[in-house]
C-alpha cells in the first residue's frame, strides 16, 4: 500500500510538468525558399499520412494572402474563417480549424486569402503553433515562398523543419540559404521532390546524391514526379490515401520515419514508358 | 536490353553542367554571405603585401566575382612605392615569387 501511495505522488509530479507546460504534439514547418517545389502538396499528403496512421494532425496554412492548402486537399468550400481571424481573437480556434470528413483525424487552419503576411503578429503566430501543440500529436505548418515576413512566422513555432527541393539548379541554391536562415535547433530534413528517375538515369538531371552533396542534410524522403500526384490534387484527394499508389506509399512511408521508424528510403522506379521516352530524349 | 541500348546512345547529360553551376553559384553565394571572412582575407592580404611594398589600406579593394567557369578573386591593391627600410622588407620572411603589380588577379580556382 504504501509503495503504491508513493507511485502516485511521483505521478502528480509528472503531470504538472509535463502536460500544463510542454505541449504534447510536435510543430514541423515545410519550407523551400523556392516557390512551386511541392511545399503545400508535401504538407497535405505527409499530414493525411499521418492521421491515417491513427494520429491527431492540424495543418496549418502560413501562405497568408495566397491560400492554397485548402484547395489541395479539396477543403476550399468549408473554409469560413482563417488563420488571422484566430490570431487577432476574432473567433477560437476551434471554430476556425476544418475537420477533415475522409481523414478525420486531420483539421486544417486555413490561411487568409485577402491579407498579407505582415499583417501576422509573429508572437501570436508563436503562442498559437504551442495551443495546436497541446491539442495535437502533429502541427505541421505550410511555409509560404520567400524569406520575408511570412517565412519567419511559419517558423516561428516550429522545433523541427522539413526542406523540399527538387533536382533542380535553382530549388537547390535556394534551400542551401534557407537551411543557413533556419534557427539550428530545427534540425531540418530533406524531401527530394518531383525525381524523374529516367532522367537521372541519364545524366539529365540532379540525383538525389548530387543535391544531397551540397545540402548535407538527413534525407526524410525521395517522391518521384507522376502524373497521378497532378491527377489527385486536381480532385483534392491527398495521394497518400491511396493505397496502390507508389507516390502514396512515398508520403507514407515519410510520415513512418517522422514517427520515428527506420525503413529504408525507397527509390521511384523507372517506368517502361519513361525508360522508352528517354531512348529518344536530348541531352 | 534497354541499358544497354541506351548506354551506347549516352553522351554527357546536362546535371553535369548542372552540378557545375551549381558548385559555382553557391560558391558565390556563400562569400557573399560571409563579409567578416572577406573583410579578414583583405586585411590579411593587406599585411603581407605591406611587408615588400608601401601601399595605403584605405585603397585596397577586394572583390569577388563569378565568372564562366570559375570564381575569381579581384584585389585592386594600389602601390605607393617601395619601402624606405628594404632589408627589412627582406627579412620578412616567406619566400615567395610575389612581384609587386598595380592590380593583382588570383584565380579561386579548387
Amino acid at each position: 500500500m504504501e509503495g503504491l501511495t508513493h507511485v502516485q505522488t511521483v505521478n502528480q509530479d509528472a503531470v504538472v510538468t509535463t502536460d500544463a507546460e510542454q505541449p504534447k504534439g510536435r510543430a514541423i514547418v515545410i519550407t523551400s525558399g523556392k516557390g512551386g517545389v511541392g511545399k503545400t502538396t508535401t504538407t497535405a499528403n505527409v499530414g493525411a499520412a499521418l492521421a491515417a496512421r491513427g494520429l491527431s494532425v492540424a495543418l496549418v496554412d502560413a501562405d497568408v494572402g495566397l491560400r492554397n492548402l485548402d484547395i489541395v486537399l479539396g477543403l476550399e468550400s468549408r473554409v469560413r474563417y482563417h488563420l488571422l481571424d484566430v490570431l487577432e481573437n476574432k473567433v477560437s480556434l476551434e471554430d476556425a480549424l476544418i475537420r477533415d470528413k475522409r481523414s478525420p483525424n486531420m483539421s486544417l487552419l486555413a490561411a487568409s486569402q485577402t491579407r498579407e503576411k505582415d499583417d501576422v503578429d509573429t508572437e501570436k503566430m508563436r503562442l498559437l503553433v504551442e495551443r495546436l501543440r497541446a491539442q495535437f500529436d502533429w502541427v505541421l505548418i505550410d511555409c509560404p515562398a520567400g524569406i520575408e515576413a511570412g517565412f519567419r512566422n511559419a517558423v516561428v513555432g516550429a522545433q523541427s523543419a522539413i526542406i523540399v527541393c527538387t533536382p533542380e539548379v535553382s530549388s537547390v541554391r535556394d534551400s542551401d540559404r534557407v537551411v543557413g536562415l533556419l534557427p539550428r535547433d530545427l534540425e531540418p530534413r530533406l524531401i527530394v521532390n518531383r525525381l524523374r528517375p529516367h532522367l537521372v538515369r541519364r545524366g539529365k538531371m540532379l540525383s538525389v546524391e548530387d543535391v544531397n552533396a551540397i545540402l548535407r542534410l538527413p534525407l526524410l524522403g525521395v517522391v518521384a514526379d507522376e502524373p497521378e500526384v497532378v491527377v489527385a490534387t486536381n480532385r483534392g484527394e491527398p495521394i497518400s490515401l491511396d493505397p496502390k499508389s507508389q507516390t502514396g506509399s512515398a508520403y507514407r512511408s515519410i510520415a513512418a520515419r517522422l514517427c520515428g521508424e527506420h525503413i529504408p528510403i525507397e527509390r521511384p522506379r523507372v517506368s517502361f514508358f519513361a525508360r522508352l521516352g528517354t531512348l529518344f530524349g536530348g541531352r | 536490353m534497354f541499358e544497354l541500348f541506351s548506354r551506347f546512345f549516352r553522351r554527357e547529360g546536362s546535371s553535369t553542367t548542372a552540378k557545375e553551376r551549381l558548385r559555382l553559384v553557391l560558391l558565390s553565394d556563400h562569400l557573399a554571405l560571409a563579409p567578416e571572412t572577406v573583410e579578414a582575407l583583405k586585411n590579411d592580404l593587406i599585411a603581407v603585401i605591406s611587408r615588400y611594398v608601401k601601399i595605403d589600406p584605405h585603397l585596397c579593394d577586394v572583390s569577388f566575382e563569378q565568372q564562366a567557369a570559375t570564381v575569381a578573386m579581384h584585389a585592386n591593391i594600389p602601390i605607393l612605392g617601395l619601402l624606405a627600410d628594404r632589408a627589412a622588407a627582406e627579412k620578412a620572411t616567406i619566400a615567395s615569387e610575389t612581384t609587386p603589380a598595380n592590380s593583382e588577379h588570383v584565380s579561386a580556382q579548387p
